[in-house]
């Protein structure tokens, strides 16, 4: 008689059964440390996702309080002419209370340090900043310069970058212009400015009264004007605003309001948050990765248990949902430790981005964000932990009988496809979340199973290449030390990818800065100019040349500029291009102020590529154009171009356009007049001139400052050094998130040595036993761990070289040499680390005697 | 009824292209209460055998039938919970799961059937095999001996049918293993359950009713011991 089944076990099996988290419980016993310590690979990404977010919410809470302080108005009309009567009168209709402020860059001298630097200058009157604290030392001066006006007194408030820069000091003398003006404070911080805009263009100010007197504001300066607002409490700027915005852009003045500063403030910053989410990300997907290799060991191990448990009556779903809470409960204690911890984190981080925040951040506990990163990182953790997982499924309770029993657990399990494919959406949609584009999420799962598929790919050839050529003439200790790497269970390939991860993050990094770096260097190489001097006038033109040769500098080039405006495209007026939405003209091509020279010839930098070179015919104008500016503007050649050159209309041909390799230090124009156009029109020259070092230079731009006062000068030693200030700015914040990585690589370092360790030990009893030393013990293990710290790092520098390559060939397009020097120290530092981690979580191995060892449980 | 049937039962495996039989077409029938020993030299096929009558693993052809129910349709769950009701093991190297006290490891299959007093069914369990003070030890703070005597506990807290014994002795020296040996027989009688024995040991072989010796994968010899016949004599 065939029965089918008779009443059988009465257990449910949900998740939801006491009894499966009563046996999770009891079977964690004996390996909770361990548990604790591969899930502790998490820990870090968690940590730098939660401090992340928490940043990201405290700082556009804290940009919504502070945002008037952001603009340190209510309204800002900026504007770069002088406007005419009418205007100037409807701008004092708008609020009595009204600042004015006149910047433009100029150069200035310190006196007594002998200083000199191309800075920016802003003339200023009024009670300007209204909101937020103009923190000046002292800061009796700020109302000591805001009387300078009507006492008459020379005072300057000067940015602190600029003095230290300059070894300058409060009390000493600055000469701007013409005029000598006392340094009466230090301006630690300006509203709205944040540290990176001061090391790009660092700020003297002064008293707008005296300005005139300095002999700066002449035709051609480029200058911008600003006016700053006042309104009444509970006024509605914007929609105020709103009843003569018309007028405003008439006259070409742009407006500025609290709610729109606000808004790109936050945008820009949401933008930043989003970024270094994603590296975040990574630094916790590498923990995952980490979790699963460690779960992968542990179920190993689990997996005689499990045929037990089979044996006496458990379903293979029972078996999975035990050790499924099991991992659960510890993902969750990581994250939660990794939430905390991130807690702290977001702490200093106003430290690290404090070169880049406008305002200071007010740090609290961000409960949404601790949610979020627990989430985020629970599910990524518990996802990659089933991969492992859901060969318990599949143990067979044969096992029990036969321990060398091996059953196909791996196999076509669509389950397993599965896990990958919520994986695959997992980290999609969680890109898709931080950037909201599906095809920049798409990507960033693609880059990274791409560097993840690469160093997998490195991993693997290296252990193919050992086994390969595997040196049999080597001493014993070698032999076995290269063996351990390909070995039954090694954890080569995990440790290539979440070390090598990490090595290629910060090699990455410093590559791209050098490379950045060099190609402002190439550019001075060969003879090149690498000092321009402009706003020279027309009178100063034959003075300034004899100074510069008085210094014994050649003048490489000296080229005459005149601004002018686009007034009309082949007859239609600029205005009416704007408003016909089906005009693929760019706007800022239409409304941007042209800088143009005039010549007959093409220049070195220059080569023809269609048409002729510009010249004049037949009283016509023919130009040449760069040759993108002629795609860009949708021209072909022959079209009119009409220019209004300071109330004069100019009309031309396209006739030519010319190839420019902008990557010189060299005066290169979208937009060449022939001779016999504009010798008469408002003009200024360009001088450049090459300096020998530092000394020169600083020599000859004092006394051209002494000389020429409105002349300024900017040097490519300056230039290098703003970049590098910037570029360490910015790789500092992110060598503070490549961190995160690196540390989750060394954690999942010691997590697998100690899981491992049980083998460890066995074949460490068993040399032993056969007669090696201590030494021979410690040798082996050293050697593999620097084998190991040497792949992954090797394989981390070898994918970064070839990125950076690739940046420098599709991006920079620059050749790329790296320098291997600080890549070896890298490379150094990275398997020095590996050793000393590997060792130190091994030193139990060592120091226990055989039988010690053969009875423990380990 | 017949508590255990096997039918034509063959196991063959693929090995290096080549098709291995370990096991060829062995019938069998015990009824409820028979001891019995399945015995053989190593690779005969005993322990393959011992599996596929306990549901651990499907026969290629042939049937086997446990309390009447056909084992060979039913999938790996529906086995497992087949052994959770009416089957007890012992192995040869006990298999207590190690991260479990002694109390524990036989409170499990009661557990898995959702009994309410798993905790107390076992303590006595416990201390009828002479461990009632060693509950809360761990395998690993206990003697081979002692384990092994867990083991029995845990092989009889669901009152299995079936008791199936793979070398029960074979990890034991000669006192303790006596003395094992005497207390799976003690309990087996008491409980009234089937003894399925797969021993090398035919001293200890010799003490259940039935043995059947396999060689080759073939069952070579089917004999009632002294004991049966005096045992059925006796009746």
């Amino acid at each position: 008689m065939d029965r089918i089944l008779p009443k059988v076990p009465a257990r449910s099996v949900s998740i939801t059964d006491p009894w499966l988290w009563k046996m999770a419980w009891r079977d964690s016993r004996r390996s909770r440390r361990r548990l604790f310590l591969f899930m502790s690979a998490i820990v870090l990404g968690i940590a730098a996702l939660v401090a992340i977010n928490s940043f990201g919410d405290n700082l556009s809470a804290s940009v919504d309080e502070q945002a008037r302080e952001l603009l340190g108005a209510d309204l800002v009309l900026t504007y770069n002419k002088t406007l005419n009567k009418k205007t100037e009168a409807f701008l004092n209709t708008i609020s009595p209370e009204r600042s004015n402020e006149v910047a433009f860059p100029s150069m200035v001298f310190f006196p007594r340090s002998g200083g000199v630097r191309l800075s920016q200058v802003k003339a200023l009157e009024g009670r300007f900043p209204y909101y937020g604290e103009w923190e000046v030392q002292p800061s009796a001066a700020v109302a000591r310069f805001r009387k300078a006006g009507k006492t008459g007194e020379r005072i300057a408030l000067v940015d602190d970058a600029l003095l230290v820069q300059l070894n300058a000091r409060p009390g000493d003398s600055v000469k701007v212009g013409s005029l000598m003006f006392l340094v009466a404070g230090r301006v630690m911080k300006t509203p709205g400015q944040t540290a990176v805009t001061t090391t790009v263009a660092p700020t003297v100010f002064l008293p707008y009264a005296q300005l005139p007197e300095t002999g700066l504001l002449q035709r051609g300066s480029r200058v911008t004007y600003r006016s700053y607002f006042q309104f009444d409490p509970g006024t509605n700027v914007d929609a105020y605003i709103k009843t003569f915005a018309s007028r405003l852009d008439k006259a070409g003045i742009n407006y500025d309001t609290v709610t729109e500063r606000k808004e790109q403030t936050g945008r820009a910053f949401t933008d930043l948050t989003r970024f270094l989410n994603l590296v975040a990300f990574v630094a916790l997907l590498l923990g995952c990765v980490g979790v699963a290799s460690a779960v992968h060991l542990y179920v190993k191990e689990k997996i005689a248990s499990v045929a037990v448990l089979r044996c006496i009556g458990a379903s293979g779903r029972q078996a999975f949902l035990i050790y499924l809470i099991q991992t659960s409960l510890m993902g969750l204690m990581g994250a939660v430790l990794g939430a905390a911890l991130g807690s702290i984190v977001q702490l200093i981080l106003p430290e690290v981005f404090g070169s880049f925040l406008p305002i200071d951040v007010t740090v609290t506990v961000s409960w949404k964000a601790v949610a979020q990163g627990v989430g985020t990182g629970l599910v990524i953790a518990v996802l990659f932990a089933l991969l492992p997982l859901l060969v318990i499924r599949k143990v067979s309770p044969l096992r029990t009988l036969r321990t060398s029993y091996e059953e196909d657990v791996t196999g076509r399990d669509p389950l397993r496809w599965a896990v990958y494919g919520a994986i695959v959406l997992a980290i999609t949609g969680f890109a898709y979340w931080q950037i909201r584009d599906w095809k920049m999420a798409l990507g960033f799962t693609l880059g990274l199973a791409t560097a993840f598929g690469v160093l997998t790919g490195l991993g693997r050839l290296l252990m193919f290449l050992v086994r390969r050529f595997f040196p049999v003439s080597w001493s014993y200790i070698w032999r076995q030390s290269l063996a351990n790497l390909y070995r039954p269970q090694n954890q080569t390939l995990i440790l290539v990818i979440s070390i090598g991860l990490g090595a290629f993050l910060i090699a990455t990094l410093y590559l791209t800065q050098t490379l950045l770096l060099s190609r402002v260097q190439l550019s001075a190489s060969g003879g090149q100019p690498n000092m321009v001097l402009f706003d020279i006038q027309n009178e100063q033109k034959a003075g300034v040349q004899q100074l510069v040769q008085s210094h014994r500098l050649p003048v490489v080039q000296s080229v005459p500029v005149v601004t002018m405006r686009l007034a009309e495209v082949n007859g239609r007026t600029v205005e009416a291009i704007q408003k016909d939405t089906s005009s693929k003209i760019p706007d800022w091509a239409l409304t941007r102020e042209y800088r143009v020279t005039y010549r007959d010839a093409l220049i070195d930098s220059e080569k023809l590529a269609t048409g002729k070179a510009q010249s004049l015919r037949n009283q016509t104008a023919l130009i040449s154009v760069e040759k993108g500016y002629l795609d860009r503007m949708r021209l072909k050649l022959g079209d009119t171009l009409t220019f209004n050159v300071q109330g004069a209309l100019i009309p031309t041909v396209v006739g030519g356009t010319r190839e420019v390799d902008w990557n010189r230090v060299q005066t290169n124009f979208l937009i060449v007049f022939p001779n016999g156009v504009l010798e008469q029109a408002p003009q200024f020259h360009v001088l450049m001139t090459r300096v020998r070092d530092t000394q020169q230079s600083a020599a000859f731009q004092r006394d051209l400052v002494r000389r020429y006062p409105n002349v300024s000068a900017i040097d490519l030693g300056l230039i290098l050094r703003t970049i590098d200030d910037i570029l360490e700015k910015v790789s500092f914040v992110i060598r503070f998130m490549a961190l995160f990585s690196i540390v989750t690589g060394l954690l999942v370092l010691s997590s697998s040595v100690v899981i491992s360790k049980y083998q460890r030990i066995q074949e460490s009893v068993l040399l032993r036993t056969l007669g090696a030393s201590r030494r021979q013990i410690l040798l082996i293990s050293l050697i593999e761990y620097m084998l190991l710290g040497l792949l992954a790092a090797f394989s981390g520098i070898v994918l970064s070289v070839f990125g950076t390559w690739g940046l420098a060939y599709f991006v920079f397009e620059i050749p790329f040499v790296p320098d291997f020097t600080p890549l070896l120290v890298v490379a150094a530092v990275v398997t020095a680390l590996t050793i000393l981690i590997g060792l130190f979580n091994s030193r139990g191995v060592l120091v226990r005697p055989p039988l010690e060892v053969l009875r423990a449980e380990v | 009824m017949s508590i255990l049937r096997a039918e034509n039962l063959t196991k063959t495996y693929q090995s290096g292209g080549r098709t291995l039989t370990v096991l060829n077409d062995v019938s069998f029938e015990l009824q409820p209460g028979d001891t019995f020993s399945i015995v053989g030299p190593s690779g005969s096929g005993k322990t393959t055998l011992l599996g596929l009558c306990a549901g651990l693993d499907r026969a290629s052809s042939g049937s086997v039938y446990l309390n009447d129910i056909k084992l060979d349709t039913l999938s790996e769950d529906e086995r497992a919970a087949v052994r959770n009701q009416y089957v007890g093991f012992i192995f040869q190297n006990f298999q207590l799961l190690p991260t479990l006290t002694a109390l524990e490891n036989v409170m499990v299959p009661l557990e898995l059937r959702g009994e309410k007093k798993a905790g107390r069914t076992a303590q006595e369990l416990l201390e009828r095999v002479g461990l009632g003070q060693r509950g809360h030890h761990y395998p690993t703070q206990l003697s081979g001996g002692e384990q092994q005597r867990v083991s029995l506990a845990r092989a009889f807290a669901n009152r299995p049918k079936i008791l199936f014994a793979d070398e029960p002795t074979g990890n034991l020296d000669t006192d303790t293993s006596a003395n094992v040996v005497d207390l799976i027989f003690e309990l087996n009688r008491e409980a009234g359950t089937t003894l399925v024995l797969v021993t090398h040991d035919l001293e200890l072989a010799s003490r259940t009713q039935r043995i059947i010796r396999i060689k080759g994968g073939h069952v070579v010899s089917d004999t009632y011991t002294e004991s049966t016949a005096d045992l059925r004599s006796g009746q």
